[in-house]
């Protein structure tokens, strides 16, 4: 290590204003403090001890709490493909490897494509890089279907990183969440790969000549099921261990209850925002259940089956509780939490184009999130006041 | 009847090196003392004596070109050795070398209990020992010309190594109940004291003319600006000062001999020193004296104050006019290799993101490093835990960044000072310095009242 140290304080001028490269300054800061947490000292007035915790332990503990769910979704990527061309049987590893073998190129397209207007960007501004993309450049993989043309996956993540962020001032500006913008810009730009009954299994659409798709095998998702007015063909068990089509992430709620339980157990996401989403959809789910129409098998379907489906698990673990586009004061999150679960199956039941809600839900809120706050803080204000009028 | 108040946010960071409770009596006598204008915030001086003038202790040094009736006075008795200034001629120190002779400027304080109000209020000013007044909001040295709503003393300090006054003060309980009987017809406004709810034999329980309040939980529970929020609120137009007790004790020596005694007993505490103690001293005196052959192998950071909101001085600095205590830990200039991918089992946290969860007994010597860059707000819900009061703090801070006057005022900043606010500095993820960010906003505040 300190050999690595030295060379680095060695090239380390070179970087500088006057030096050689000096246009590669926020890029080698970025892998320096990769590298090495910096030597830096608290100032002389003020607190001079700090917490050990910064942004990259922060976004690092996100990842980890990613890893169940990304790794399922590799293996069900497989365990999907093989279903669909009658090979069920094949064992885990070769499920997994396939798995891996469709997902990486997406992971690798997302973070280079988007992790190059970064850097570009923080050098521009002659800021640092800041470390909030290792998150997002994960989620994007997580929540498109498995069969999406790799070049959309790049143009969705530059357009996110730019649109979504850096036209804002950067990570902790940005209004909406940049990974749920990637996906939507998918969505609404190319709505024939981002739906339909085929894209989330992989091969399905195009499928090589030595293999045939079993008879009678659809790739319908349990959502299209349910807005065609049927019973989703898969049961309650497979939905929540998730061995069922969607996007690569989001099928396993065992997996993503994992990463739900790192999250709130480090205190990184608000558990609050999670339970009133959940609360809020229970209600919405409640409410179809007594008064929805009785041949209407979505608005039938048992209020808590929706937890388990589509993407609400995932949107309202990872998604909503990102703290830079959620609410930040805390009688907010609730507000905010709520009117997700709500918003969510709002747009999963009741809207025909749509089978699935969440992430259109969370995007309206995000938008939302500073009014909640503004009146969390009218009322803290007012609060103040009326202790003032109290006294005299 | 005394209330008490359970106060569930905040933060015991467990740090070692706790001062023993002995006094370290093998210290020689200091012969040097630094008066600093800069422990004054908003302090213009003005000077009133040159280099080389002999003075007492309780003389006139400097006074405030916005308040001239508050008199900044020596320490000691001796001469003035030096004015140190920095640039654009701002002074830094006015040194006094003492003459050990231990003479006082005597003020008339004969019967002072028959005095009024505006005759004491006189006599505090002129010995110096006003300063040690400080008013909410903007924490600055009081006004002389306003009477506050309250009075508070917090009798206890929740920061970490913090010096104990049940030790340090244990022997002046009765210069203690005729600081409270003068200040309280001085300010004509009823004194609270705040106590340890931990502790059941308080030396200030038996204090009479005042109302006690009882707090229980981890720091900043100790924090003045923590209780009056739960006793006597600020409100915009209210005043209320505050003094710690050691300060309570000069302003009750001043009554009881008629002289500026600035004795006091500071702890030393902290990783960085061999033998962690009390000593005796005087206020702004030099502090080589106790640190030098008493510190640990390796560079030490010596902080007049506590760890969490003290200053960084050197070996050869002196002790801050308002410190009680001198902590010392290791500087942490090191480069650290993957520290943020490293498990953490002796990385403190107030997040549960390293394994040190595991051991929440532990004692740590935590050093100076910022153990990350600098960052825009992120983490949201962290200074909530934090701040044991109705306040928004990160909207608040966003509302001095942005200077927000209006705004500022309404989330609250009359309420607090930088100290109120050092555990979410600690604490922050994205590392800026907040309570530079709330010293700016309470500076901002009093250009505007001004």
């Amino acid at each position: 290590m300190k050999k690595l140290r030295e060379y680095l304080d060695k090239i380390k001028p070179n970087f500088e204003e006057g030096g050689k490269h000096p246009g590669l300054k926020s890029t080698f800061e970025a892998f320096e403090s990769f590298l090495f947490v910096p030597n830096t000292v608290t100032p002389s007035k003020g607190a001079h001890i700090r917490d050990s915790v910064d942004l990259k332990r922060t976004i690092t503990v996100v990842i980890i709490a990613l890893l169940p769910a990304l790794f399922f979704g590799m293996w069900n990527v497989g365990n999907m493909h093989y279903a669909a061309f009658g090979h069920p049987d094949e064992g885990f590893f070769s499920k997994f490897f396939y798995g891996l073998g469709q997902v990486l190129p997406i992971i690798v397209v997302s973070y280079v494509s988007g992790l190059f207007l970064e850097f570009l960007f923080a050098q521009v501004r002659k800021e640092q890089v800041n470390e909030g993309f290792l998150a997002t450049g994960l989620l994007i993989p997580m929540i498109v279907p498995v069969d999406v043309p790799l070049w959309m996956v790049a143009i969705a993540t530059m357009f996110a990183v730019l649109i979504g962020k850096e036209v804002f001032g950067g990570t902790g500006m940005n209004i909406v969440n940049p990974a749920l913008l990637a996906r939507a810009f998918l969505f609404f730009a190319y709505p024939s790969k981002m739906s339909g009954d085929k894209v989330w299994i992989a091969g399905l659409e195009n499928p090589s000549e030595t293999e045939k798709i079993v008879d009678g095998f659809s790739g319908a998702t349990p959502l299209a099921d349910l807005a065609a007015n049927a019973t989703p063909r898969y049961s309650v068990s497979d939905m929540f261990f998730g061995t069922i089509p969607g996007a690569i992430g989001e099928t396993s709620t065992l997996c993503i209850l994992i990463g739900a339980a790192i999250l709130i157990f480090t205190n990184i996401a608000s558990w609050k925002i999670m339970l009133s989403a959940v609360i809020g959809a229970l209600l919405m789910g409640g409410i179809y259940n007594v008064f929805g129409s009785n041949t209407d098998v979505y608005m039938q379907l048992p209020c808590w089956e929706h937890l388990i489906l589509g993407g609400f698990a995932f949107g309202v673990v990872f998604m909503a509780t990102d703290p830079v586009t959620s609410a930040q004061t805390e009688t907010g999150k609730w507000i905010y939490g709520f009117m997700i679960g709500v918003m969510a199956l709002l747009v999963r039941v009741i809207n025909p184009a749509f089978p699935e809600g969440v992430m259109l839900a969370i995007l309206l809120m995000n938008v939302f999130a500073p009014l909640i706050d503004h009146m969390v803080i009218q009322a803290n204000i007012k609060r103040r006041l009326k202790r003032a009028e109290a006294i005299k | 009847m005394s209330k008490v108040i359970k106060l569930k946010q905040g933060l015991d960071i467990n740090l070692t090196g706790k001062a023993e409770k002995t006094l370290f009596s093998k210290t020689g006598k200091v012969s040097e003392f630094s008066l600093k204008p800069s422990d004054f915030p908003t302090l213009k001086p003005h000077l009133e004596i040159k280099a080389g003038d002999t003075v007492k202790a309780g003389s006139v040094l400097f006074t405030d070109k916005n308040q001239p009736d508050i008199c900044f006075c020596s320490p000691v008795s001796g001469t003035v050795s030096e004015i140190r200034r920095a640039e654009r001629r701002r002074i830094t120190d006015v040194i006094i070398k003492s003459d050990g002779k231990d003479e006082y400027e005597k003020f008339d304080v004969q019967g002072f209990e028959k005095k009024s109000a505006a005759e004491l209020k006189q006599i505090v000013l002129k010995s110096g020992v006003w300063p040690y007044i400080i008013q909410r909001p903007f924490g600055i040295v009081a006004d002389a010309k306003t009477t506050p709503k309250a009075v508070y003393i917090s009798c206890f300090d929740s920061a970490p190594l913090a010096v104990d006054y049940q030790f340090s003060l244990r022997d002046d309980v009765a210069d203690f109940q005729t600081g409270i009987n003068v200040i309280k017809k001085i300010a004509e406004a009823p004194v609270y004291l705040g106590l340890d709810a931990k502790n059941n034999a308080d030396i200030f329980m038996g204090v009479t003319g005042v109302e006690i309040n009882k707090f229980d939980g981890p720091h900043p529970a100790g924090n003045a600006g923590v209780q009056i929020h739960h006793i006597c609120p600020i409100n915009k137009g209210e005043t209320v000062w505050t003094l710690d007790p050691q300060a309570v004790v000069i302003l009750g020596r001043l009554f009881n001999k008629g002289i500026y005694d600035a004795n006091k007993t500071i702890a030393i505490a902290g990783s960085g020193v061999k033998n962690p103690a009390y000593v005796k001293t005087i206020a702004n005196s030099a502090v080589a004296t106790f640190v030098n052959g008493n510190l640990a192998e390796g560079e030490q950071r010596i902080i007049s104050g506590n760890v969490l909101s003290g200053t960084q001085i050197t070996a050869d600095g002196y002790l801050g006019f308002y410190d009680n205590q001198i902590t010392v830990i290791p500087e942490g200039k090191e480069y650290e290799f993957m520290g943020w991918a490293a498990p953490g089992l002796g990385k403190f946290s107030f997040s549960h993101t390293f394994l040190s969860w595991l051991t929440p007994n532990k004692q740590y010597a935590l050093n100076t490093n910022m153990h990350g860059e600098k960052r825009a707000y992120v983490v949201t819900g962290t200074f909530e835990k934090l701040v044991p009061m109705d306040i928004l703090p990160l909207q608040l801070i966003k509302a001095i960044l942005a200077e927000n006057i209006e705004l500022m005022e309404n989330l609250g900043i009359y309420e607090i000072i930088p100290e109120d606010f050092a555990l979410c500095e600690f604490a922050d993820t994205s590392k800026t310095d907040i309570q530079a960010i709330v010293r700016k906003g309470l500076d901002l505040m009093v250009a505007e009242t001004r």
